[in-house]
Parts: structure tokens; C-alpha cells; sequence
């Protein structure tokens, strides 16, 4: 079993951007969770998301605290909360940023990806420029970097989880996938 | 027990609890159910009084009050006698006359 | 067809599948998207219901009486609050022996002003005369709504189906939906013998003296007692449609256990990972799953645990001033029964989240333990 944390703000979608992650792996065959962090959400504030994959269906029904991968989809959050907490050893860290992974420093115990989701958002016009909905082009970076899920799964996620701008969307998935800093 | 109830013209016989229906419901009309003699009081309209407003007829809960040939007439199977018709009545047409005597 | 949705989706689509008539409901946290997925279902002309928009869940409950007297079938879901203004509703639903379901999204009582998941709320309600389910995930919720109105049908009570706020609520997970036409012939149209009928008048709910009141109560009692028959049948029933079986009870590694924790609710399935993990460090542990509290499933349980050494139960609710309702429910069920000690765990009232790492913990003070405890608080910061 796979667990992700996901780290955004209030009205980034983080909550959305795990149950799209989601629904990209069920269309790849495997069972899945997705599911707020259990508190008050407020507009800005740190809020998370987590996302279980599995090849079986998922019976623990807890938050997680270990996760095996981190994203955060926005990278002032990195000041603010500890993403590393509880991150497995070997973990990865996936960043929405428009530097490059040897930018950030978080030790030598995981591995570090960064996609300028943000840019790519804003070229194909979703979201508006001071909020930008980066879902999708971030769920194409971690098809690519887990190779948990082909780009065809994560298309037909968006089909099913997306329900407007669908080209647009599938578009900035494949680009993010191509073009994400390894 | 061999309580007879009518239900849509059927004869239904209860012989004991294990025949009721799981619920409170009775098992027809309730119609056999002659409230009229739980009366007390017998309001009795006089017609040369009344005007035919029809507001007892409005206020009686039961209702017992039918209107048969555009005139007010008491169903006394099923009048209680609460008197609100002569309490309601603008004419004092409805008389108060007490049961059995 | 296996698709992703919340539980609370799950609920409303359960009953979309069981073609309800009516639906009356009023929205809380975290119930809301129910009622909600359920208007849109409607307006969209994918369920031919009345959808009765009314102004509190007592009137909900009303609503839902009216229409089930009137012998359609009818729906409602709430939670925490709301479930208590319903109360008195209850009680009539159930006295008047009507097969309504009503999902309740379990979340704790206020004050403290709380949406998260808590058990007090349906289990204050244990007594009004309700079957009452706990599902453990979004597909036993679906499954669980067409189930409760076949089973609801036949005895004539109503069903409570109770589900944890946001870990089954507001979590996404995979469900398999079973063709409409499927549930068609599982459950056909609801049709009682007693019902509102201007074609054949009667009066329902009148004054009932000594003389009858006690012999209505003695009929619910004998139907919950066939419902314990009816479950299992349905449950067969069921599975042949879907390959998925339900019953009033869930044991897991129960067999050779010498432990058995007895848990209820979303507990119940991480409980199942925490078992497997406890085997491998070569305890021999059990899940006892109870899914079903009324009708009270006595000599399922008795059959399960009869060889086992401990019994630990975790409730996430409580009874203050006694202890665990759960527990207090098992042990009144073993005593003269048998003499298997039974340990009382609370753990994840108003919402605390509860790890394998917790389920674990517990398992291992019972083991260590010899003293058997009534209340035992679990993690409590005091
Ligand atoms: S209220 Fe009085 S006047 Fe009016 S119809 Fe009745 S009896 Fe007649
Ligand atoms: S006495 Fe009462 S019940 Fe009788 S007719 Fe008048 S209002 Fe109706």
C-alpha cells in the first residue's frame, strides 16, 4: 500500500487533488482512498489531504502519519509546516515550484521532484493567475515519478473526477508528466 | 373476545389479540365506533331561528353537522355534545337540551 | 459497475437502487451531501421521488411517516442534533410499525461543538424500537440501504443505518454499484397490507388502552426476533446477486483466537489490519465486527467467542456514569452464559482518531493483563 500526504491551502483544492490522484489509480485497476484531513477548513490556511493505493481494497480507516510520499502544492507552505513529518525514509517529496529539486534542502533521507505546476495551470487557463488550479498537472508529475499509474489512467481520471476545461486539464497532466524534474 | 368491525360492507371477526394488526390501525371504518352516546348535552337547532350561515357546521370537530337540503341537520349517531355549535351559532338557534331527561 | 465515491454518495445512491418514494430531510454537517446528491438525483429524473424540503428533522421524520403509513417508501438521513429533534419521531416510526430507513452520519454530541465521528448519537436512540446497523464502509453503506428496506419490509420495523463522520462520510474509496435491474429483483415494490387507503378507510394510531398497548410491543419484540433469520436469509440472498454477504455479526481471525476485541463502525475494519499485524508478531487476536446492534445478535456472538480466553471491547461512545455501551451490551449478553472476562476500552469519542498502533495497544494490555476492567480510557490527555 501506497500513502500520500498532500499539503495545500484553504481553497487550493488539496482535498480535490487527492481524490483526482485517486481516481487516477482506480482507472489503473487499484483501490484507493481519499480524504480530507478531519478538521476545519479556512480559506489560506495549511490544510492536508491524504490518498491510500493499494492492490487490494483499503480497510484501515486512520489518518495518515507515515506516508511513503509527500506534495505540496504550495511551496510557502514549506516554511510554515513540517512536511517531512512522519515521512518514511526513502520517501519522496513533490514540489509545486518553479525551482530545481537541489533548491531545497531537506536531508539526505528523501527524495526530492519539483514541477512548476503553477505555470503550467496558468497556460492552459485553468484557474485564474492569483489562483491557479494546479490538480492535475501535479497528478501527471506523480504518475511519472512513482510510475504507480500510466498517463492513460490519469486521463480517464480526469474524465470521471474533472467535470469542465477536461482537454485543458489532461493537457497540463501530460505536459507536467514530460516535463517533470527527476 | 368477538368483536365485530365492519370493514367496506365485510363482517371481520376478532377472536382475540393474536388477529390484530401490528400496529394500532383499526381494520376498517371506524364508522361502527356510535360516539353519540358518550352525549351529555344534545344540541337541537331551532330552523325557525337559523339562517343557515353553516357555522356550526364549519365548527363542529366531529363533524357531525351534515347539510341536507341546503339546511344545517346534527348526525346525533355521532354528535358528542361539546356544544361548540351553539357556542359558535350567531342566531342562538342551537338549543341545549340535557341527555335522558 | 465499480466506481469511486464518499460514503455519504454511497448512501444516496443506495437509496436511488431501492427506488425510494419519498424523501424528507433536512441538511446538517456532515450528512448534508446526502440530501443534497439525492435533490440533484431527483431533479435530474434518475429517481422518481417526492423530495418534501422541510424545516427541521423532526418534521423530516414526520414527513417520512406520513408517506411510509401511506405505504410508499421512504427515506431520510441526518446526524448528531438532528437525530436527537427526531426522537420522538422514532419512537413512532417504530410503534407504528413503519419500514422506513434512515441513515445517520455518526458525529458526536454538542457542546462541545463537534461534526466529528462519535457513536452516542444513533446509541442514544438504541431503545426506540429501530433495527440499527453500523457500516464499516462506503459499499456496506450502499449495500446496507437496499438490504434494510427488504428486511425493513418484511418484519415491519424501521431501519437505522449509522456510519462514522468523515472516515466513511467525506472519504473517498472504491464501490461497487450492482445494476439497478438486479436490485429490482432483490427488492420489489413495497406494498403492506396496512396502509392510508381512501379505497379502504381505517384509523391508525388511536387511543390504545393496557388492554392492547402491551401486546403491540410484545409484536415488535417478535419481530425483531425474526429479523435475526431474515438478516441471515437476506444476507444469503444478497450474495448470490453481488458475491457480497452481510450479517449481524463480522468475525475475523476469530477461529483459534485467544483474544477477541469486539469493535463496531470504521474501528471495526482497521481492527482487521491491526489483527493481521498482531498474528504476525505471533498473538493469537480476533475481530469481532458487530454490525448490527438491534436485533441484538446474542448467540451469533456466543457461538464466536465461546473458546476464547478475553474479550476486549472498544466503544467509541459512552454511557457516562456506566461505562461503554458496546460493552455493556456484551456482557449483559454472556452473563449466565459463560465466565470469559470482558475488558472495557474507549477509544476516538468526538472524532480521535484511532491507529492500528492504539488497536494494538489494546490487544497487548489484555493479553498482559489479569484483572478484567468495566472502563478503561484509552489515550485520554488526563
Ligand atoms: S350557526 Fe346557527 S344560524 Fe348558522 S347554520 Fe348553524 S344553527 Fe343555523
Ligand atoms: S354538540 Fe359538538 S359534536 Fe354535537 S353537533 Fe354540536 S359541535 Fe358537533
Amino acid at each position: 500500500m501506497i500513502e500520500i500526504r498532500m499539503h495545500g491551502r484553504g481553497g487550493q483544492g488539496a482535498v480535490k487533488a487527492s481524490m483526482v490522484l485517486a481516481e487516477a489509480a482506480f482507472q489503473g485497476g487499484k483501490y484507493v482512498q481519499a480524504f480530507p484531513r478531519f478538521g476545519v477548513e479556512r480559506r489560506g490556511a495549511p490544510v492536508e489531504a491524504f490518498t491510500r493505493i493499494d492492490d487490494k481494497p483499503v480497510q484501515i480507516r486512520s489518518q495518515i502519519y507515515y506516508p511513503d510520499g509527500v506534495i505540496v502544492l504550495d511551496p510557502t507552505l514549506i516554511e510554515v509546516v513540517d512536511v517531512t513529518k512522519g515521512l518514511k525514509k526513502g520517501g519522496w517529496i513533490l514540489i509545486n515550484s518553479d525551482k530545481k529539486p537541489e533548491d531545497y534542502d531537506f536531508g539526505a533521507d528523501y527524495e526530492i521532484h519539483t514541477i512548476d505546476a503553477t505555470k503550467i495551470a496558468i497556460e492552459n487557463n485553468l484557474g485564474s493567475r492569483a489562483a491557479p488550479i494546479v490538480n492535475t498537472a501535479i497528478v501527471g508529475a506523480f504518475a511519472k515519478i512513482t510510475g504507480l499509474v500510466e498517463m492513460d489512467a490519469v486521463e480517464k481520471g480526469i474524465d470521471s473526477a474533472i467535470p469542465r476545461m477536461k482537454e485543458e486539464n489532461k493537457k497540463a497532466a501530460r505536459q507536467a508528466y514530460n516535463y517533470i524534474h527527476k | 373476545m368477538a368483536i365485530k368491525f365492519r370493514t367496506d360492507g365485510k363482517e371481520v371477526k376478532i377472536t382475540g389479540e393474536k388477529d390484530m394488526p401490528p400496529m394500532a390501525a383499526s381494520l376498517g371504518l371506524m364508522t361502527w365506533n356510535k360516539t353519540g352516546s358518550w352525549r351529555n348535552l344534545r344540541p337541537v337547532i331551532d330552523y325557525d331561528k337559523c339562517i343557515d350561515c353553516f357555522i356550526c357546521w364549519k365548527f363542529c370537530p366531529e363533524p357531525a353537522i351534515i347539510i341536507v337540503d341546503e339546511r344545517p341537520v346534527i348526525d346525533y349517531d355521532y354528535c358528542k355534545g361539546c356544544m361548540l355549535c351553539a357556542e359558535e351559532c350567531p342566531k342562538d338557534a342551537i338549543i341545549t337540551e340535557v341527555e335522558g331527561k | 459497475m465499480k466506481m469511486t465515491m464518499m460514503g455519504n454518495y454511497a448512501a444516496s445512491w443506495g437509496a436511488q437502487l431501492s427506488r425510494v418514494q419519498v424523501i424528507a430531510a433536512y441538511p446538517i454537517t456532515p450528512q448534508t451531501l446526502i440530501v443534497e446528491k439525492l435533490s440533484e438525483i431527483v431533479a435530474d429524473g434518475e429517481l422518481d421521488a417526492e423530495f418534501i424540503k422541510v424545516e427541521s428533522e423532526h418534521s423530516a421524520m414526520s414527513g417520512c411517516i406520513g408517506a411510509s403509513a401511506a405505504g410508499a417508501r421512504a427515506y431520510t438521513a441526518t446526524s448528531a442534533q438532528g437525530l436527537a429533534l427526531m426522537h420522538e419521531m422514532l419512537h413512532w416510526a417504530a410503534l407504528a410499525r413503519l419500514p422506513i430507513v434512515l441513515t445517520n452520519v455518526n458525529r458526536a454530541m454538542a457542546p462541545g461543538w463537534s461534526i466529528w465521528a462519535d457513536q452516542n448519537d444513533s446509541l442514544s436512540q438504541r431503545d426506540t424500537g429501530l433495527m440499527h446497523i453500523f457500516a464499516s464502509s462506503s459499499q456496506d453503506i450502499l449495500d446496507s440501504t437496499v438490504l434494510a428496506y427488504k428486511i425493513g419490509e418484511q418484519v415491519l420495523l424501521p431501519t437505522l443505518i449509522s456510519f462514522d463522520a468523515f472516515f466513511l462520510s467525506h472519504t473517498m474509496e472504491v464501490v461497487d454499484m450492482p445494476p439497478i435491474e438486479d436490485v429490482d429483483k432483490f427488492l420489489p415494490p413495497y406494498n403492506p397490507e396496512y396502509k392510508l387507503d381512501v379505497n379502504d378507510p381505517r384509523s391508525f394510531g388511536a387511543l390504545t388502552s393496557e388492554e392492547h398497548y402491551y401486546e403491540f410491543r410484545y409484536k415488535m419484540q417478535e419481530a425483531m426476533d425474526q429479523a435475526i433469520n431474515i438478516i441471515k436469509k437476506e444476507g444469503k440472498e444478497f450474495e448470490k446477486l453481488t458475491g457480497r454477504y452481510y450479517d449481524l455479526i463480522h468475525p475475523y481471525r476469530c477461529e483459534d483466537a485467544d483474544l477477541i476485541l469486539v469493535t463496531s463502525g470504521t474501528i471495526a475494519e482497521t481492527t482487521n489490519v491491526a489483527v493481521d499485524e498482531l498474528r504476525e508478531e505471533g498473538k493469537k487476536v480476533g475481530n469481532l465486527k458487530i454490525r448490527i446492534i438491534r436485533p441484538y445478535p446474542k448467540q451469533d456472538i456466543l457461538n464466536v467467542i465461546k473458546n476464547c480466553k478475553k474479550i476486549a471491547v472498544i466503544d467509541r461512545n459512552i454511557s457516562c456514569g456506566y461505562h461503554g455501551i458496546f460493552a455493556q451490551e456484551l456482557k449483559s449478553a454472556l452473563y449466565n452464559e459463560t465466565n470469559i472476562p470482558v475488558w472495557g476500552y474507549l477509544a476516538g469519542i468526538g472524532g480521535r482518531d484511532v491507529k492500528i498502533e492504539n488497536i494494538k495497544e489494546i490487544a497487548d494490555d489484555t493479553l498482559k493483563s489479569d484483572k478484567p476492567e468495566d472502563l478503561i480510557w484509552k489515550g485520554v490527555k488526563l
